[in-house]
């Protein structure tokens, strides 16, 4: 009668996840207004066109920036509706380990990131029309980008998890997902130079989104760069799992 | 033993909720928590139901400890939070297929249970209708089938009938009282009229201790009704 327990668990948490995304105006109005903001960048701030390159630098440069704002509110209401609502009892009173839900939830909302991402390909088609692209580099990118929305994601559902209300969640969760994606900037990166000395800003630098998805944009894999995308993950995964259990405690 | 509760304590920083509730039970058994509010009803039966982790003291539900095995123990218990929460969006019965596989039921067993556990709660015909546009009391029963989705021999119900108009009570004490014949059940509630007409023994709660624990008829008896027996027993005086 019984699968693997945990597995079994996640997997229902995912499918349930995932269907009231889909059953909800919320994500089909987040996707959209995605796909408009990325349109919108990429042709006019980015100069698709005027750049006459048949490349995609100046659609994925903008990605951590849209990310930002858009994932968050994805991943706002993972935790805190079932905290409003009070369905996070009949959540944490199945005999499924905490891992499961907080696993399942999340893959589901990094699903939605996926098919918003998977929505633009045919801006990768248009470039091919148009010219002859690396389109190994372009596939590289977009595995990034997906690394990168996965990393935005659980950071938008270990602070989903801090609160009962989705409008704290979203507000943290773009807080700390800015700070973790400029810490590249050359306006903090100045500042730090300035308060503790160029080496060491640096060294921050290193630990910013925005410098490990600078030389995946250009179709660069780096190891280094999949590690730290998969840590960020992991350690906001965890980050979500002790919030959650914590409830336990009262 | 099926549930034998010992010494459990429980504090939300300075607030003590819970101090000291001891007492066990048997299949067949439908035990009505009573008290005021903020009694620590709600947080004794979160307990139980392995919600919170209890600050001292011992849950065992068949003797399998609850802060030692939890999943074990959930295995064995089912509970209706209080206000039933449940997914509004979906319909009762893919609510129901979802509680059963989360329980790591197989799709087969979690359509066969649900099936089971629908007729058990009279979902009847609207189980295809998203849970938003049903009336509370079918909401409620929809928690109920939830409840009993893994047939569990121990069942805690926060407040299963708060809310309903007086047909909507009915039908659910009816139900209350068959489920009870095999299984033990904890009811909370502030009808004492409820506890006279299903419940075998009535445990009555009052700044998280027990102060009394007898058959409502003994209640009855001794204090010429269970109101009266309620307020000489409990404080009485209101607190913010």
């Amino acid at each position: 009668m019984k699968k693997r327990p945990g597995l079994a668990s996640m997997l229902a948490i995912y499918r349930r996840e995932l269907l009231s995304y889909l059953t909800t105006p919320t994500a089909y109005v987040f996707v959209a207004v995605f796909l408009f903001a990325i349109g919108l960048f990429t042709f006019q701030v980015g100069g698709f066109f005027e750049a006459r390159r048949a490349d995609l630098t100046g659609f994925f440069a903008f990605h951590p920036w849209i990310f930002m704002i858009f994932l968050p509110a994805v991943a706002m209401r993972l935790w805190a509706e079932e905290s409003r609502s009070g369905a996070i009892e009949l959540l944490l009173t199945l005999p499924a380990p905490t891992w499961s839900l907080v696993l399942g939830k999340f893959l589901a909302a990094w699903t939605i990131a996926g098919v918003a991402l998977l929505l633009t390909l045919p801006l990768w088609i248009t470039v091919n029309i148009l010219g002859a692209p690396d389109n190994a580099a372009i596939f590289t990118a977009y595995l990034a980008s997906l690394l990168m929305a996965g990393a935005y994601i659980a950071i938008g559902s270990a602070m989903s998890a801090l609160t009962n209300t989705q409008i704290v969640a979203f507000v943290l969760a773009v807080l700390v997902s800015f700070v973790l994606t400029a810490l590249g900037l050359p306006l903090v990166l100045d500042f730090f130079s300035g308060a503790i000395g160029g080496g060491l800003a640096e060294a921050v630098a290193r630990f910013s989104i925005l410098h490990h998805f600078d030389a995946a944009q250009r179709g660069v894999v780096e190891f280094r760069s999949v590690f730290y995308f998969v840590s960020l993950i992991a350690l906001f995964i965890g980050f979500t799992a002790l919030a959650v259990d914590a409830r336990r405690g009262g | 033993m099926l549930l034998q509760v010992d010494g459990l304590r429980k504090s939300f920083g300075r607030r003590v909720a819970v101090d000291g509730i001891g007492f066990s039970m048997d299949a067949g058994e439908i035990v009505g928590f009573l008290g005021p509010n903020g009694a620590g009803k709600t947080t004794t039966m979160r307990m139980i139901a392995g919600y919170l982790e209890p600050d001292d003291g011992t849950v065992r539900i068949f003797n399998i400890d609850v802060a030692q095995e939890r999943r074990r123990a959930q295995e064995r218990v089912g509970y209706l939070p209080e206000g039933a929460p449940l997914y509004g969006e979906m319909t009762p019965w893919d609510f129901l297929r979802f509680i059963g596989e989360a329980r790591g039921m197989t799709r087969e067993a979690a359509r066969h249970a649900v099936r089971r556990a629908a007729q058990d709660a009279r979902l009847g015909d609207s189980i295809n209708r998203p849970i938003d546009t049903l009336s509370k009391g079918y909401r409620r029963r929809v928690g109920f089938a939830a409840a009993l989705l893994h047939d569990p021999m121990l069942l805690i119900l926060d407040e299963p009938t708060d809310g309903l108009d007086p047909n909507q009570r009915h039908a659910v004490r009816d139900l209350i009282k068959k489920l009870g014949e095999e299984r033990g059940l904890i009811i909370s509630t502030h009808s004492l009229e409820e506890v006279e007409a299903v419940c075998t023994r009535a445990i009555l709660i009052d700044r998280g201790r027990i102060v009394v624990d007898k058959a409502p008829a003994a209640l009855i008896e001794e204090h010429g009704s269970l109101e009266r027996a309620f307020t000489t027993l409990t404080a009485g005086e209101e607190r913010a």
